[in-house]
């Protein structure tokens, strides 16, 4: 096995799809020239050429929408946001007609197209870029939404997302690109929709997915010196959804907390939470619990955005709490 | 535009010891544009900025502590250490924000100088913005709407020839921002920035034109980012010569040579330096001591207050 950081592996994702077929392209700022702002597409636009990695100008609707359009005529653009923050300028062109366009014109259409970039919260960015989008994607049927944790998840999720005849949000963790992990020599993909128990235990139930995993293991980590035997479920993907492996693990458990980076007013956990208590009622020792960021935007100061970000010893003690 | 310099240069040490958390962006090079369009502005006027937006809050006459402060993310900060480098507001000043989305802002200002009319006061905005943001949406429907309206605005655009890594030529199918005054009917300008009084008085142009009620302008500033995009760029999309080329139009040396032949002396702008200096280090010492925003603050400014 290779040891790869999430960008690397993201990129050899990408890279290997592009050499396999030629309809796919690559678009976004500054993915060619300058290597991508966060360097995911390093050493592409040598590899591929300027016709299929495209740098664009600050234009996210225009050249949101120059995806679409190309899709509708088979192409199958791979659409990069600099950051997720900067989706909500194509906010439109992603929901009112990626997502739509199969549904609406009864299935004519097909749209194999995978918008992806940095995501997530933290980094001392402040209010207009350190957001996690997911919930808002994920409330709209037509995406596919996912939101891998390590470099091995991202590899084999990209893939099948690019290979996907379907709109896919794939919002990559920006705190998490510089983390490294075994990616597999052999090329291998992850069905979107199949999560993984990321550690077992007996105890308790966390949901999560991204960075969230992060804060779920050191929890875990730390309980563990308690004798707490937490189990953590890595969703992976939000749409579609993984259901039957929470209801599982929570079968066995008796308690689960969701854990994510988001806000928490509507935000994914509350669904998740929902149908815990639906489908998985008789088995629950505690109502679900959700530990996310706190409901503000992001303030600048290092304390207050330490305070706001959920974290591993606000996971510990939320689960304290449930088992006593 | 020493003060900005040298703010900027302290700045750019603390981000580099990690005093400063996030995104920096310096404005060293562009100082003239900030400082001449500012000094055609009275009191009563708005300026809406960038993420880059230290040398236009300091050529707006903010004081440096609460500015350093901000970048330290303290409570004593310009935003009360919630805003940070991108995001300095001074209502009083009527320093209306650095925004962090690019384009973004430029609707925003369009409706800010709505409001005056709207409010029949004198009162005209004037709107800094990159050439990357002259691609984005909000540029041509901020234009679209501030032309038909005749509304007191200004738009700047400062072209300092990269968005990020990317050159001009690569962004704007047509190389000239401000023709693109045209295609809204709106008055136009085109200068070049490294010269401060000469921006002051070009811009002053549209902005008594505004001020009379005929409408906004399209003014291009040319341009020159002596640092790379942000901090954490090498800027090695640009060659050195070019950046050797433009550092010898310094807006600063320029200004500074030009008191001089105006009679000005050399010990007396050397003072001035140093006083300037000293301001600096004050802010500095302001923004290390001062202290973090209280956590009570988390959930604060969330919503408005009830009145
Ligand atoms: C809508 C949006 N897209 C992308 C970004 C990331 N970004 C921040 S600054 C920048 C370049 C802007 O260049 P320009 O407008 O020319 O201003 P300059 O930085 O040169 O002053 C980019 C791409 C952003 N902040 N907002």
């Amino acid at each position: 096995m290779a040891i790869l950081t999430y960008r690397e592996a993201l990129n050899r994702a990408m890279v290997e799809e592009m050499e396999k077929d030629p309809l796919i392209y690559l678009m976004g700022e500054e993915v060619g020239h300058y290597q991508g702002a966060y360097k995911v597409s390093q050493g592409m636009l040598s590899k591929f050429g300027e016709d299929r990695v495209i740098d664009t100008p600050i234009s996210e609707n225009g050249f949101a929408g120059i995806g679409v359009g190309s899709a509708m005529v088979g192409l199958r653009p791979i659409i990069e946001f600099m950051t997720w923050n900067f989706s909500l300028v194509a906010i439109d062109q992603i929901i009112n007609s990626a997502a739509k366009m199969n549904y609406m014109s009864g299935g004519q259409f097909p749209m194999p197209i995978v918008f992806r970039g940095a995501g997530g919260v933290g980094g001392r960015l402040g209010a207009q870029h350190s957001q996690a989008f997911e919930s808002w994607y994920a409330h709209c049927p037509g995406l596919k939404v996912v939101c891998p944790a390590t470099p091995k998840d991202a590899y084999g999720l990209l893939k099948s997302s690019i290979r996907d005849n379907n709109p896919t949000i794939f919002i990559e963790s920006e705190v998490l690109y510089g983390s490294k992990g075994e990616v597999p020599e052999q090329e291998y993909t992850i069905p979107l929709g199949l999560g993984e128990i990321k550690r077992k235990g007996t105890d308790i139930t966390l949901v999560t997915w991204s960075r969230a995993l992060v804060f779920a293991e050191e929890a875990a980590a730390l309980l563990e010196q308690e004798g707490i035997s937490v189990e953590i479920v890595d969703l992976r993907s939000l749409r579609p959804l993984d259901e039957n492996l929470i209801y599982e693990s929570v079968k066995k458990t008796n308690r689960a907390v969701v854990v994510e980076e988001g806000w928490p007013v509507a935000g994914f956990g509350a669904q998740i939470a929902y149908l815990i208590q639906k489908n998985a009622f008789a088995y629950l020792d505690h109502p679900v619990e959700r530990v996310t960021q706190m409901d503000v935007p992001m303030s600048y100061a290092a304390n207050l955005e330490r305070m706001s970000l959920p974290n591993a010893t606000r996971v510990a003690d939320t689960i304290r709490e449930m088992l006593q | 535009m020493v003060l900005i310099r040298k703010f900027e240069e302290a700045a750019a040490k603390a981000y580099s010891v990690g005093k400063i958390g996030g995104f920096l962006h310096l404005y060293i090079g562009q100082e003239a544009v900030g400082v001449g369009s500012i000094a055609s502005l009275t009191p009563k006027d708005y300026i809406v900025s960038t993420y880059r937006d230290h040398g236009h809050a300091l050529a707006r006459g903010l004081h440096p502590k609460p500015l350093m402060a901000e970048l330290f993310g303290k409570g004593t900060g310009i935003s009360k250490g919630n805003g940070g480098s991108m995001h300095f507001f001074d209502r009083n000043a009527h320093f209306m924000g650095g925004h962090g989305i690019v384009g973004g802002h430029i609707s925003l200002a369009a409706g800010i100088a709505f409001a005056s009319k709207f409010k029949k006061e004198d009162s005209v905005t004037i709107c800094f913005f990159g050439e990357g943001a002259a691609n984005i949406g909000s540029f041509h429907e901020g234009l679209n709407l501030a032309a038909i309206w005749k509304l007191p605005v200004v738009f700047i655009c400062e072209n300092n020839h990269y968005a990020m890594g990317t050159p001009e030529y690569r962004a704007l199918a047509v190389k000239d921002v401000s023709v693109r005054a045209y295609a809204y009917d709106m008055a136009r300008d085109h200068i070049e920035g490294d010269e401060v009084r000469k921006v002051r008085d070009h811009v002053k142009v549209a902005v008594e034109r505004a001020r009379r009620g005929e409408g906004p302008t399209l003014i291009e500033v040319s341009t020159y980012r002596f640092r790379g995009h942000s901090m954490s760029d090498p800027a090695k999309y640009r060659t050195k010569e070019e950046l050797e080329a433009y550092k010898k139009k310094d807006p600063l040396m320029r200004a500074r040579h030009e008191l001089e032949l105006g009679g000005i002396k050399t010990e007396e702008l050397d003072k001035l330096d140093l006083e300037i200096q000293t301001q600096i280090d004050e802010a500095y010492e302001y923004a290390e001591t001062s202290p973090e925003p209280p956590l009570s603050q988390l959930h604060k400014y969330v919503y408005a207050e009830d009145k």
